[in-house]
């Protein structure tokens, strides 16, 4: 179904050659590599080849201007000391945390209203996509800006009803919640990806359920949750990915500076003002596969506890 | 599935009515062709009212925001900080055009800059993607699982790891404030994403066909253009709708090469117009927000049933 559970399929796919495997062994590789010559040279030059750059530009002290100067691990030492970059840290963990999951079981719950064939299904359907696709736009970041302003929307309708809101984005303990409910207010692809999984779950298991006289929580917890728990997984996976490199928003949120107080100031954005504000352009390298590793490890903790909670129907 | 049927007697047994009941309301939701024989009884038709009840609340919670925009966007500038309704008194569209010239270049100037990006990005991913999934779904060759399994670790990987070098390496070209830096990748088909996708959906065409055009004596080339390309042509519809949608609306890759505002994309554009109106003309703001909206809008109207598609069946965002 996915690109992750084929990944992990290529890797457990070990063993002698299946009979197609071996009459498919007439090999093509001259019009196969010809084929495949703009994705090569889009591997060696714009993904592998920065990646290995990057790399070693994050041992060294380099400006654009001068060449760069060999270092070694300064730079992660620096990182270490910086006040700054673990509170962007805090910040964009406490966005993944708090928002991946909040999104998630928002998008869920909609789902799972949907699926049972409710009159008007696509109209609905489109209602709560759109924003996901408009939600990464400057556009709705300035909307944003606006109605979580302190005259801005929300606090005119609290007005309504005799409630003095709080300057939202102005206020640095409600600045970051106002952008996490941003990305929760995307929930419509992840609703999406959700709903074709339940389409998937077979009839026949919720039948049998209701001979066995299950209650709906029950047919919830037993059947629904244990079959869609393969496509949460890719959801939680694809989620966490994205929102460790989320910056729109916040960018423009802040006016580019992570304010107030540095309470939106996300690891990308301070990379972005490190890299391409001061040109400290090894200390970003250095950030930039920091995040990697993050990442890497946040995807792999996933995968392993995955097989705890996971259940593969095959 | 066997918990569920090894499981003792249920507890609590159903009285006939509610059995009959369940069921009726199952039937209806999975069944379609069931639902006109069977009557809803009369709680099934309150949950159903229920159920339309949030979904109407939260769903006009969420697109009320996106209609005050619209509306506001028609309303004096003062307003917009007084009125949380969506009544109009009258249509003001002053701030449409005063948005439209506040910046160096009229708006529609930044739009061109966005279409001339998008129509390089949609070509080059069409073009190189589908010619990569070609090869990885039908040709077998040296190194095939190894570049398989790095296609699809691309996917996951942040963008952040490689874009100090390439802003390097694009600069020492020359190509920072032109359109390359955000083209050239995906000529190189490094949206990956699109190549899974293509790939899934050639391992969907029976092979029975390229073997028929394999005995007519066509090559690879013939194959790929006259068999695979108009048989795929769903996939490349999503791929293209995506592709429109997420460069019109990228701002990081804009934000960082594009500084001269002759060159400026819609979104750094309206980055500019916010940081020179801080607070004062969120109107004409609102105004040029929406147009930038628009275009991704009427995409989402028309192209809906790819979308959905394309989402449903790789799990793009």
């Amino acid at each position: 179904m996915s690109a992750i559970s084929e990944l992990s399929s290529i890797s457990r796919r070990k063993g002698p050659a299946t009979p197609e495997e071996k009459r498919a062994n007439r090999r093509d590789n001259k019009a196969a590599y010809i084929f495949l010559l703009p994705w090569l040279i889009g591997l060696v030059a714009i993904t592998v080849g920065p990646m290995i750059m990057s790399l070693y530009l994050s041992f060294t002290d380099y400006n654009l201007l001068q060449p760069p100067e060999w270092v070694g691990l300064d730079n992660f030492t620096r990182m270490l000391g910086d006040a700054r970059l673990h509170n962007s840290l805090r910040v964009t963990f406490t966005y993944v945390l708090v928002g991946v999951p909040l999104q998630l079981a928002v998008a869920l719950l909609i789902a799972l209203v949907l699926d049972k064939g409710l009159r008007g299904l696509p109209f609905y359907r489109s209602i709560f996509y759109l924003p996901s696709l408009l939600g990464g736009s400057v556009a709705v970041a300035i909307l944003w800006k606006q109605i979580f302003g302190t005259s801005g929307l929300v606090n005119q309708v609290l007005a309504m009803f005799g409630i003095t809101g709080p300057g939202w984005i102005s206020d640095p303990s409600t600045s970051l919640g106002s952008i996490i409910l941003l990305h929760v207010w995307t929930f419509g692809s992840p609703m999406i990806i959700f709903l074709a999984g339940l389409r998937q779950i077979p009839n026949m298991y919720y039948e049998a359920a209701e001979v066995d006289g299950a209650t709906t929580l029950q047919k919830f917890w037993r059947i629904t949750l244990p079959m869609l728990s393969p496509i949460i997984f890719f959801n939680l996976v694809l989620q966490i990915i994205g929102s460790f490199q989320s910056f729109t928003q916040a960018f423009i949120v802040s006016g580019g500076n992570g304010g107030p107080s540095d309470s939106t100031m996300f690891f990308t954005l301070y990379l972005y003002q490190k890299g391409f504000g001061q040109f400290d352009m090894g200390y970003a390298s250095a950030m930039a596969w920091f995040l990697l590793v993050i990442i890497g490890a946040f995807t792999a903790i996933n995968f392993i506890a995955s097989k705890y909670w996971v259940f593969y129907d095959d | 599935m066997t918990e569920l049927q090894t499981k003792p007697a249920p507890e609590k047994v159903p009285s006939a009515g509610e059995k009959t009941k369940g069921k009726g309301s199952k039937g209806g939701s999975r069944k379609r062709e069931s639902r006109g024989t069977l009557a809803f009884s009369r709680s099934a038709r309150i949950k159903a009212l229920a159920k339309h009840a949030v979904l109407i609340l939260t769903g006009g919670i969420m697109i009320y925001p996106l209609l005050w925009m619209v509306v506001s966007s028609l309303r004096p500038n003062d307003l917009i900080f007084r009125e949380p309704g969506l009544w109009l008194n009258s249509l003001e569209m002053g701030n449409y055009v005063d948005g439209w010239s506040a910046l160096t270049h009229p708006f529609g100037h930044y739009m061109l800059n966005s279409a001339v990006v998008v129509i390089g990005s949609i070509l080059g991913n069409l073009i190189s993607c589908s010619m990569a999934a070609y090869a990885f779904a039908r040709l077998q060759f040296s190194g095939k699982k190894l570049f398989f399994g790095v296609m699809l670790l691309t996917i996951m990987l942040p963008f952040h790891v490689i874009i100090v070098p390439q802003y390097i390496l694009f600069s020492q070209i020359g190509w920072v404030n032109t359109f390359w830096p955000l083209i050239v990748p995906k000529l190189l088909a490094t949206d990956a994403f699109f190549v899974f996708l293509m790939v899934q959906f050639i391992r969907g065409i029976p092979k029975e066909l390229d073997e028929a055009a394999r005995i007519d004596g066509a090559g690879h080339p013939r194959i790929f253009l006259r068999v695979i390309l108009p048989l795929m042509v769903p996939a490349l519809a999503t791929t293209t709708i995506f592709t429109f949608i997420w460069t019109w609306n990228d701002f990081f890759g804009a934000l960082i090469y594009l500084t001269d505002p002759e060159m400026f994309t819609v979104p750094v554009a309206l980055r500019a117009f916010v940081d020179s109106q801080s607070a004062t003309s969120w109107g004409s703001l609102f105004a040029m927000s929406i147009v930038s909206l628009l275009p991704v809008f009427l995409v989402f109207l028309f192209g809906q049933r790819f979308l959905i598609k394309g989402i449903a069946t790789t799990g793009i965002k």
